[in-house]
């Protein structure tokens, strides 16, 4: 049998008193979306953090395909192939669009101890970024500084950055966070192109996209994972109904 | 065609490389020793502006390297080796050592403790300069003369030694200028914008900030050997506090992240203050305000006026 692809196992994060991540264990199958939902304020940011390596974790284990990645930090989990986006977008504002792409690709490709050579004259790594810009809907915006794009445009953008850092795991933290409706759609659509190519965890608060993305979902409440399933189990899970559903009618 | 943004460059290194042939300066080659003065200094602000401007890694103790470098010239020619050839690469890995020692620590912490650890290690330096007794101690030391190349005396005429000075300086300015637009200089300028974005996506930029530290170090050993030649004199005062803060204003005045500005910025300052201190004993008095308006008004320094002037790009 093939060991999933992303696992944790009872991992916890207190800051101070405060237990955010409480004994969580998860098993993501290869290629599977699985989404992460849960009131504000329940941890899944914070869980994120953790898996990506942005914040250690005070106890527990996370293995990437198998292979036990908890001591590693945020960039060596990133060139294991465990890649994120940021809830408030993070792109380099004075780079043009493709710079910061293909600065992904770069991190991929080769060794950054080269002191020769222009990178931004790199047709390889010029090439590879377009593709990923042209995938998220952007190749048009390649030259424009990044800080000039639209909100819609920036989270395509990361997510243009996160694809070209060739990730086997892609943690999405609320991509869709203040995106207008038609910008949304956009997002959608891609996250539905992505589905079944690669292992996404998804962070979301629009639930309808959850709903019509997820493979399966888990549902996080003060830090602690109250019910995984597929979208249907998750819909008529009376605990889930009552912890967090009861409000919406889904 | 040349294209727009070459244009300054060409003029300033065009400017310097016919002055010393615009007649002559009579005995005392008073302007060529400023001038030589300037790209030293330029020299050591191009090496702190890798640092400062592309790695946003704010470096209170440059000055360290400047007297690193001097020291190697002062302490070897103390013991009869005069050779260059054996001074400058002495000067040049004991300033990459001292950088590699203090960078590998300061660059554990961030902001104003990256600041107050750098400044530490500077007066460390200064006050080992002072505590070396043998050479000199709190006065420092006399050379017997100028560095010999090859066991010649080139270096002895200022005109000599004013292109000796400037050839380091187009070497210094062109390799920084190849450094911070090649694949190692990317991922320096990416940390400046978005440490995080970069970490990322799997960039380790402790290893990438420890190395630009280490080259920019080295760099400023340069100049620090260059400036020990020029006055034939060493001394602690090399390695003042002061001194790095001097260092400071002339890349802010210049323009971060400009290596056009660091040599404009070294040039501005010191001209400043030559003029000035002929007026009157407290130039200071006029520079300081002269600063905060430039800094205040002309934002991004000499180079962004420059840029508002001409309307050109980025500007490296």
């Amino acid at each position: 049998m093939t060991a999933p692809m992303l696992e944790l196992r009872g991992i916890r994060k207190n800051f101070g008193a405060l237990l955010v991540t409480d004994d969580v264990s998860l098993t993501i199958p290869r290629n599977e979306l699985h989404a992460m939902i849960g009131p504000n304020g329940a941890g899944k940011t914070t869980l994120i953090h953790q898996i990506s390596g942005l914040l250690s974790s005070n106890s527990g284990q996370i293995f990437l395909n198998g292979e036990d990645i908890t001591a590693l930090d945020l960039p060596q989990r990133a060139r294991k192939g465990i890649v994120r986006s940021f809830q408030i977008t993070s792109i380099l504002p004075h780079f043009s669009t493709l710079e910061n792409v293909a600065l992904a690709v770069q991190a991929r490709s080769g060794s950054s101890f080269r002191f020769f050579g222009r990178a931004d004259h790199e047709a390889a790594l010029n090439e590879a970024a377009l593709t990923a810009l042209a995938e998220v809907g952007l190749p048009d915006r390649a030259n424009l500084r990044a800080g000039l794009l639209s909100h819609g445009e920036k989270r395509q953008l990361e997510l243009a950055i996160a694809l070209a850092a060739q990730p086997s795991v892609l943690l999405l933290d609320e991509p869709l966070a203040g995106t207008g409706p038609e910008e949304s759609a956009i997002l959608i659509e891609l996250l539905r192109r992505l589905k079944g190519r690669l292992t996404i965890v998804l962070i979301e608060h629009d639930m309808e996209a959850v709903f019509s993305l997820a493979d399966r979902i888990s549902v996080l409440v003060y830090g602690k994972i109250i019910a995984t399933g597929t979208p249907q189990a998750i819909r008529d899970n009376p605990d889930v109904r009552t912890a967090y559903l009861g409000e919406e009618t889904v | 065609m040349i294209m727009r943004r070459e244009i300054l460059p060409l003029s300033i290194f065009g400017a310097l490389a016919v002055l010393p042939l615009l007649g002559s300066f009579g005995s005392d080659a008073f302007i060529l020793s400023i001038v030589a003065r300037v790209m030293i200094f330029a020299i050591a602000a191009l090496s702190l502006d890798l640092i400062l401007g592309y790695g946003a890694l704010v470096s209170f103790g440059h000055a360290a390297f400047l007297g690193i470098g001097a020291y190697a010239v002062g302490i070897l020619s103390a013991h009869g080796i005069r050779e260059a050839a054996i001074q400058i690469p002495v000067a040049l890995f004991v300033s990459a050592l001292f950088a590699l020692v203090t960078g590998a620590i300061s660059l554990r912490t961030k902001g104003i403790y990256f600041i107050m650890i750098t400044l530490a290690f500077g007066q460390m330096a200064y006050f080992f300069g002072v505590s070396l007794a043998a050479y000199g101690g709190d006065d420092g030391m006399t050379l017997p003369g100028r560095s010999l190349f090859f066991g010649y005396d080139i270096a002895a005429s200022e005109r000599a030694f004013y292109f000796l000075v400037f050839a380091f300086l187009v070497v210094v300015y062109a390799a920084c200028r190849t450094l911070v637009i090649s694949r190692f200089g990317r991922v320096i300028r990416g940390a400046r914008e978005n440490a995080q974005r970069m970490e990322a996506i799997g960039f380790s930029l402790f290893s990438y900030q420890l190395t630009i530290y280490v080259i920019a170090g080295t760099l400023c050993g340069l100049a620090g050997f260059l400036l020990a030649n020029q006055t034939q004199f060493v001394s602690p005062a090399y390695m003042t506090w002061q001194r790095s803060g001097e260092l400071i204003v002339m890349v802010l005045l210049g323009g971060l992240g400009s290596l056009n500005g660091a040599i404009l910025g070294a040039a501005a300052f010191l001209l400043l203050e030559e003029g000035l201190s002929h007026l009157t004993e407290y130039w200071k008095l006029y520079f300081g305000p002269f600063l905060v308006l430039v800094v205040l008004f002309a934002r991004g320094g000499l180079m962004g006026g420059f840029k508002r002037l001409t309307g050109t790009g980025d500007g490296r």
